[in-house]
């Protein structure tokens, strides 16, 4: 038995999205959860009787309710149904689908259900995040999610101008994205005019990070709805296969000083080892898309060059030559990604959904207009931690 | 499905009302090591552990995203970690998916909480419920468990007597038993008298606050002998959740234990329930439970909880030799300490309460108010 090769293919059947916003005050959260399910439901042709398994996720301190599985069984259709609830931060959403990944692949259950949501509106997000940290040793140094290191590190390699230009770049691309996206919270409308000014004048947050850099926080849920290759082939008529999936975590203290064997990042190792059991050679010649986990522009611009393998300013460039744009060699977050819409709970999956999508080729405004055969999907939580799936079109790795 | 999963190990601490003097990183760690010293297993990308399932919470934790604090402890050194935030037996069934499903060998399952950290009674158990109908009313599991505890004792014929005969049984089994928690002896007496502290329940009619840490160590059958001589097979799980309201749900009969046991003992070939289980761990937060549950499970009839006590069936079906939750196991590890006693029971280290030839067993674990979620694990030696 070998790592990654699966009892039985794994099928995406059913994507629901709700809209995101700053504010789902129309919509209690099994209400929220309910739009969702019900689009996937819709979206795969089933009824709720034909799901065998729920499975629930999201950070229960967010909105102060604890097991929220229960009172949202009014909302998921979990009633009379297996159900689990994992939680891992912001990996979520992408742990949710690993889940499925696994519980429809062992062959426990036929088609799972899986929801992740956040109804951050109902919380407060930037202190629920520094409470993550550990009491003793680290709270009184965490300021929420906002960091300053990606900015750091790209301005010493690259040069000032060089760095917060490929940033600022990158943030006008997911706006540009974001507008194509009917379910966005965010979506400006930024022009390639407001670069410079955008650099000097978006109000400082830490160091080089800036407002317009940064993630929302948002109300909304994703749902998906997962089949055993048999009756996926049955339910959908084009399903999308989960090829592999991996999941990388790592401490929260012992590797601060980054000096541990293997000295790289999660997404970097994630990546070497999905491609590598894969046969993937060069994965940005094999991807047609990737839905990447973003939270901030510093950090979009400088994954890229984890999750593809690339050396020196190779990912700078893709990103000065517009080859992310949703029409360029490499388009990244045709959804616009995390900075337009961040319900934490869901945003990990809403990447796995989105990139669901546009392999399926009915992604909306945002589809990419040519064949989408191949798709990459990342998630990112908790202490630096990667979730990372392949999805293909056809049966045929 | 033709293949099974073992428990290649089991490691637990003790059972205490406050573990103060330890983290709850220290507390997990020293179920880490233990596993680590009983199967040599090791962390290698190829032949290794590459997926650890945790169990715990955030609410307890008082920690968002609480694993996050058990990174440094459980080996997700550059490995996977997902967590369950449900009672920790889902995490077994989802342990168990992870190795057949073929994407991992080997599963470390490690739970904890340290319950006496936040006001779990009132406080954690309030926010378990909606802000909006129910949450004002001061709902928690223990008024929750006392109205199921009032509809379940008229159906069933249970009375305080059966009920001072669940509390002290189980003392007297915690007390076998050198990891539950040291409660002392108690008389039936002392039960009947003790506070009210929800009509009908008394506060010995239900199980005290604890800390304890577990950890188990899963395996696929091909690869299980590397780690063990004496694996146990989990060879059936199920779940299922009952509908939210308490109103909408009949409160004195476990529909979701019923499903749930039907699915694991179908997946486990499991026909008659009453005889076919030498040993029986049910996750009995509150005396009353106890019958309630074996009539879910099939263990009694339906309706007939306090005539199964009169005639010895807690006894006859080697139930909850452990103490059960209600000598102390905390609230969301209840189904592991359920489960590992099981574990115990078919490796033959089960010390003074081991039943004699054990080979097969059955555990419990629910999560919510008065049972709204259930899950059975059926295991075989």
């Amino acid at each position: 038995m070998g790592y990654g090769k699966k009892n039985r293919n794994v099928g995406i059947v059913g994507i629901g999205e709700t809209k995101f916003s700053s504010h789902r005050e129309d919509v209690n959260q099994p209400e929220m959860l309910h739009e969702a399910v019900r689009e996937a439901l819709d979206d795969a042709g089933l009824s709720i009787d034909d799901i065998d398994c729920v499975v629930h996720g999201n950070m229960e301190l967010f909105e102060m309710v604890h097991q929220p599985d229960m009172w949202h069984t009014l909302g998921s259709g979990a009633f009379g149904r297996d159900s689990f609830r994992l939680t891992t931060g912001g990996t979520t959403g992408g742990t949710l689908v690993a889940a499925a990944d696994n519980l429809v692949a062992s062959g426990m259950y036929d088609t799972v259900l899986a929801i992740g949501f956040e109804k951050l509106q109902e919380g407060h997000t930037t202190g629920g995040i520094t409470n993550m940290a550990d009491p003793l040793w680290a709270r009184k140094l965490q300021s929420g999610a906002l960091t300053d290191q990606a900015s750091v590190k790209q301005i010493e390699e690259f040069g000032a101008e060089r760095a917060r230009k490929a940033a600022m770049m990158y943030r006008i691309i997911m706006d540009k994205h974001a507008c194509l996206n009917p379910n966005s919270h965010r979506a400006f409308g930024l022009e390639w005019e407001q670069m410079d000014d955008l650099i000097n004048t978006s109000p400082p947050l830490i160091g080089d990070l800036r407002l317009i850099h940064m993630c929302s926080q948002s109300d909304g849920a994703c749902a998906m709805i997962f089949a055993s290759e048999d009756k996926a082939k049955e339910i959908a008529e084009t399903p999308v296969w989960i090829r592999d999936h991996i999941n990388v975590h790592r401490e929260e203290t012992l590797n601060l000083c980054n000096n541990f064997y293997p000295n790289e990042t999660t997404h970097r190792f994630a990546a070497e080892e999905l491609y590598k059991r894969n046969g993937i050679e060069n994965p940005l010649d094999y991807f047609d898309v990737f839905e990447m986990y973003d939270p901030q522009a510093w950090w979009g611009v400088d994954w890229l060059r984890d999750f593809f393998l690339l050396e020196g300013d190779e990912h700078i460039k893709l990103v000065e030559e517009k080859e992310i744009m949703i029409d360029g060699k490499m388009p990244i977050n045709p959804s616009g990604g995390v900075i337009a819409a961040n319900p934490i709970g869901a945003t990990a999956m809403i990447r796995v959904a989105e990139a669901a999508k546009q392999v399926r080729g009915n992604a909306g405004p945002h589809q990419i207009q040519r064949p989408v055969n191949h798709a990459l999907a990342s998630s990112f939580g908790g202490t630096m931690w990667t979730v990372l799936f392949i999805l293909e079109k056809e049966l045929d790795w | 499905m033709n293949k099974r999963v073992a428990v290649c190990a089991v490691a637990q601490i003790k059972n205490e009302p406050d573990i103060w003097y330890q983290r709850f990183q220290g507390m997990l760690f020293d179920c880490f090591e233990s596993i680590m010293e009983q199967t040599g297993v090791t962390f290698d990308l190829e032949k290794g552990i590459r997926n650890i399932v945790t169990c715990s919470d955030d609410v307890f934790d008082a920690r968002t995203i609480s694993d996050n604090g058990m990174t440094d402890v459980v080996g997700a050194h550059y490995r996977g970690e997902e967590k369950t935030a449900q009672d920790g037996i889902n995490a077994l069934g989802y342990g168990m998916a992870c190795i057949l499903s073929g994407h991992d060998d080997l599963i470390l399952v490690l739970g904890h909480c340290k319950e006496s950290q936040p006001e779990s009674r009132r406080m954690c158990a309030n926010l378990a419920f909606d802000p909006f109908y129910c949450r004002p009313l001061g709902l928690d599991f223990l008024n929750a468990g006392a109205m199921q505890a009032r509809a379940y004792m008229q159906k069933s014929g249970l009375t305080e007597e059966h009920l001072a005969k669940v509390v002290v049984r189980s003392r007297e089994n915690g007390a076998k038993n050198r990891f539950a928690r040291d409660n002392g002896p108690v008389t039936e007496k002392d039960v009947m008298e003790s506070p009210m502290v929800s009509d009908p329940l008394r506060e010995l009619h239900q199980y005290p606050v604890t800390d304890w840490s577990v950890g188990m160590l899963l395996c696929c059958e091909e690869r299980a002998h590397e780690f063990t001589d004496k694996p146990v097979w989990l060879t059936g799980f199920g779940s299922t959740m009952d509908s939210y309201f308490l109103g909408d749900r009949d409160l004195a009969s476990s529909f979701a234990l019923k499903k749930a046991a039907a699915r694991a003992y179908k997946m486990a070939g499991v026909k008659h329930p009453a005889d076919d289980f030498d040993v029986a761990e049910l996750n009995d937060a509150y005396a009353y439970q106890l019958p309630m549950w074996a009539e879910g499970m099939g263990l009694a009839e339906e309706g007939k909880g306090g005539q199964w006590i009169d005639a010895g069936g807690m006894e006859k079906q080697h139930v909850n030799l452990s103490g059960g939750m209600l000598n102390g196991n905390p609230v969301m590890l209840g189904g592991l300490a359920r489960t590992l006693e099981c574990v115990l029971q078919l490796r033959g280290e089960a010390e003074g309460r081991q039943v004699e030839e054990a080979a097969k067993a059955v555990a419990h674990g629910t999560t919510g108010a008065a049972g709204q979620h259930h899950a059975v694990i059926t295991l075989e030696k």
